[in-house]
């Protein structure tokens, strides 16, 4: 078993295990904090696949950011374990019927297709910040652009609705 | 197809469906906005694990910048989703959904 087979079994595995503690642990904080573990653990999987631009935004973004705005959410709403959430015996039983047969289904695709052909090119450099730069400026730019008006409305809708509101009347 | 050494791109598929069934089950299990939330943006990365890997397999970048486009709209719709989630605790103390029925005849 060679290094990289080790290391792509022990990062899926965190991910997986860490994802299961994330829905399953009681009080919120602890959930956030398994769900950094996950994202982690997925940036050493871009890693791993030479998307290392990706990796290091993945990093900023969702450990750096997300995870500061939930950290701080869950906070000042003061979400503890003592508010326990009652979940209905049936929920429960219809979560995991249609989460198992979601993944059945998905599971059987994936091993029923095809789609296996050739050998891969495997253009190694694809991931490095120098080609998709080059990618997003060139073939990309309407979107990228599109994505920063997208950036201006969600703040402005953030702001908009975190604002206490001034009694008008 | 490898994508590592002897790390196929059925492997990654099956760890990105693994991560997505996770992410379905913790939205239909729990109650609460937040952890639904959370939930979400484990789905929204196994769908880009699995770009990722094809990207990978194909040499062509395009998937990455998918990718990319992918975390802009998660940050945007998390920070307007729990600034959302602020107002309804404001108004009702409380972020269980089972709590949101006004609109139930």
């Amino acid at each position: 078993m060679s290094l990289t087979e080790i290391a792509f079994y022990f990062l899926s595995f965190l991910a997986i295990f860490s994802a299961l503690a994330v829905i399953l642990s009681k009080n919120p904080v602890y959930s956030v904090l398994y769900l950094i573990v996950t994202f982690f653990s997925i940036a050493g999987h871009y890693f791993l696949m030479n998307a290392q631009f990706l990796a290091a935004v993945h990093i900023i973004v969702y450990a750096g950011a997300i995870m500061v705005l939930f950290l701080y959410v869950i906070m000042m709403l003061n979400l503890n374990e003592e508010q326990e959430e009652k979940t209905k015996n049936w929920v429960k039983i219809a979560a995991v019927v249609s989460a198992c047969s979601i993944m059945l289904i998905l599971v059987s695709l994936i091993s029923k297709s095809t789609y296996n052909m050739g050998k891969a090119p495997m253009a190694g450099d694809a991931g490095l910040v120098q080609n998709l730069g080059k990618v997003l400026y060139k073939d990309y730019l309407l979107p990228f652009e599109l994505a920063s008006v997208l950036f201006l409305a969600a703040m402005v809708g953030a702001v908009y609705l975190s604002k206490k509101e001034t009694s008008k009347s | 197809m490898e994508i590592l050494p002897n790390i196929t791109i059925q492997h990654y598929l099956w760890l990105s469906t693994t991560l997505f069934a996770l992410g379905v089950f913790g939205v239909l299990l729990r109650r609460n906005a937040i952890l639904m939330f959370m939930c979400i943006e484990l789905m929204l990365n196994a769908v880009n694990i699995a770009l990722v890997a094809f990207s990978k397999v194909h040499g062509d970048t395009s998937g990455q910048v998918f990718v990319f486009f992918i975390m802009v709209v998660a940050a945007a719709e998390v920070a307007v989703g729990l600034a959302i989630l602020m107002m309804l605790y404001r108004n009702l103390r409380t972020t269980d959904t089972d709590a949101l029925n006004n609109l139930k005849g």
